[in-house]
């Protein structure tokens, strides 16, 4: 179980990290939305479920990132963890530093690069099956998006992770309702897709994604033997920053420096921004 | 030895190696008893097979995988590009049926452009043994190289008896005056068929079995462009990024010119039936490929 106080230091490091992705969306900006989205999730993994992520451990637990343009949201994390100092998210989209829109291994923590949605949970379930023929307690998350479950190969290796019954996989889906440009359920309808993970074989658990005391039970919960246990986080794109939540106008944004500003304040629940940059920019 | 006794032999004496297939057991089939569960059969999902292998070397193991090539190479090419490319894991691709060899299942089944894509991935390297003998003799190297790698699978057996493997050196199997012959795979053998009616002919004619396509013996052609009259790149593959755009690349960047010319598939995919048959009709026997030779020669010396 959680303690409140446990419950409100972790609030207040996603608060942090929040503030880290909005000052990433300046000058050249970064995938505001689904970032904001997934700070919770980020920040619960790395403070309650991955163990030994950095420096790399052998016997660590992996975190996989497959829906990787939420990446401000790790950096901004990582950074909240230590892994690497915060003054290093202002080298985002420096060509002298590796802090680009997806996530690759030249930063510290970072298991996996990504970008090509579809790959991860292939990669997590080779890093899980070896964990298992190594007799490793090894537990490995793999994070995806809503959009991604499109890809035929996430169901793809669905299949084959439950057919080898790995119960050390978590596939942890961001369910914030959109793809990039659109509503999932306007597309490609998903729902009722903890129906059809079951179908495929796996344990499911449907949680509000911004609530810790849900993500601590959903992952504290006793695996189910030999099936990939899937946790589908409801959340709100844009979440913290009432201006653009859920708007399928703000995936991709590149706020001025007074747009940032102001976005901090609303942030922290004062004046709302106003905000005049373009709407939609295509990456 | 077979590739499967190779196989089995390399995989017993190191642990980290682990034998995976997307559901083409043909030439692993002892593998599972053998290897227990570091044999793994992930169904017939060639991406998630080679996301898998990524994981696998992630965690310090050599993966050696295994497809039908056109499948391995294309339907999993993203994934070989960016899981294995990118981070440059030592994931061992072993492709079957690629070129020729996939003689009657048609164009869905033809490996005919792996050549040209496999070696398109950075750091990547593209192998190609004559035949199993050649195979045997090849892939020790190929396994134990830190390096993602591409083979494309021959394990028919051959009359010839190949040199050791040497790493990133074709087999000079005869030097050549008038013509030197310039062959990967399995058309080596016809190839080196081809090259006896030439000297029959009274041509002295010479044969690389390029072994190694990336990296490629530079040297080897560079030889072969100067000592001889012309150069023949034979390749069941097509014209465009197989041997051929090697051969040209490597002259290009040697500031060299030689008479080239590709025997090689044209824009497009070959006619499927029996493999003699296959040969026969897209003009690879040794006896179409001696005559091409010849009346090409002989076009090129009347130009003259």
């Amino acid at each position: 179980m959680m303690t409140k106080t446990e419950g409100e230091s972790l609030q207040s490091t996603a608060l942090r990290v929040r503030e880290h992705i909005i000052r990433m969306s300046e000058g050249g900006g970064c995938f505001i939305g689904a970032s904001l989205s997934c700070v919770e999730l980020m920040v619960y993994c790395y403070a309650r479920v991955i163990r030994n992520a950095q420096p790399k451990d052998p016997n660590r637990d992996y975190l996989f990132l497959s829906k990787g343009h939420d990446v401000p949201a790790l950096y901004g994390t990582f950074a909240e963890m230590g892994f690497m100092e915060a003054s290093r998210l202002g080298n985002h989209l420096s060509t002298a530093d590796s802090i680009y829109w997806h996530p690759n291994r030249n930063i510290p923590g970072v298991e996996f690069h990504s970008g090509s949605l579809g790959h991860l949970p292939a990669v997590a379930s080779g890093v899980a099956l070896d964990c298992k023929l190594q007799r490793g307690d090894n537990r490995i998350v793999v994070i995806t998006g809503d959009g991604e479950l499109n890809e035929g190969s996430v169901w793809e290796t669905v299949l084959v992770a439950n057919a080898y019954g790995l119960d050390n996989l978590t596939i942890l889906v961001d369910r914030n309702q959109f793809q990039a440009n659109i509503r999932t359920e306007e597309l490609v309808p998903l729902e009722p897709l903890a129906d059809k993970f079951e179908a495929f074989g796996c344990s499911v658990i449907r949680v509000d994604g911004h609530d810790f005391q849900q993500l601590e039970k959903a992952f504290t919960e006793p695996a189910v033997r030999g099936k990939v246990r899937v946790i589908i986080a409801d959340t709100v794109r844009g979440k913290g920053l009432p201006s653009i939540e859920a708007r399928a106008d703000r995936w991709f944004c590149s706020f001025t420096a007074a747009e940032v500003a102001q976005l901090l304040e609303e942030l922290h629940g004062n004046v709302a921004a106003s905000l005049e940059s373009e709407t939609l920019v295509v990456r | 030895m077979t590739y499967e006794e190779l196989l089995i032999q390399t995989a017993l004496a190191d642990e980290r190696i682990v034998v995976m297939t997307a559901e083409n057991r043909a030439l692993v089939r002892s593998a599972p008893k053998v290897l227990g569960n570091r044999f793994i059969d992930t169904g017939i999902t060639e991406q998630t097979m080679v996301g898998m292998a990524a994981g696998f070397a992630l965690r310090g193991r050599i993966p050696i995988v295994h497809a039908l090539a056109p499948f391995l190479t294309m339907r999993a090419y993203e994934f070989i590009r960016t899981d294995v490319g990118i981070a440059n894991l030592p994931v061992k691709l072993s492709g079957y049926i690629p070129g020729f060899l996939s003689d009657g299942n048609g164009p869905t089944h033809q490996s005919i452009e792996d050549v040209a894509i496999m070696r398109g991935i950075p750091g990547m390297e593209v192998y190609a043994p004559a035949d199993e003998d050649d195979g045997v003799k090849m892939l020790g190297h190929i396994w134990s190289s830190p390096s993602p790698a591409y083979t494309r699978i021959n394990h028919k057996k051959g009359v010839y008896e190949h040199a050791p493997y040497r790493p990133g050196h074709a087999e000079i199997v005869a030097q050549g005056k008038d013509v030197t012959l310039l062959v990967y795979g399995f058309l080596f053998e016809n190839a080196y068929r081809t090259r006896e009616l030439l000297e029959r002919e009274g041509l002295s004619a010479g044969l690389v079995n390029m072994r190694s396509l990336k990296p490629v013996d530079e040297e080897a052609i560079v030889r072969a462009a100067v000592g001889s009259a012309r150069l023949v790149t034979i390749e069941d593959h097509l014209q465009t990024g197989g041997l051929y755009s090697i051969v040209a690349e490597v002259l290009l960047r040697r500031r060299l010119t030689a008479d080239v010319v590709p025997l090689s598939l044209g824009e497009r995919w070959f006619r499927p039936g029996l493999l003699n048959q296959v040969l026969e009709t897209e003009g690879f026997t040794p006896e179409k490929m001696t005559k091409t030779i010849l009346s090409t020669i002989n076009s090129v010396s009347y130009a003259k």
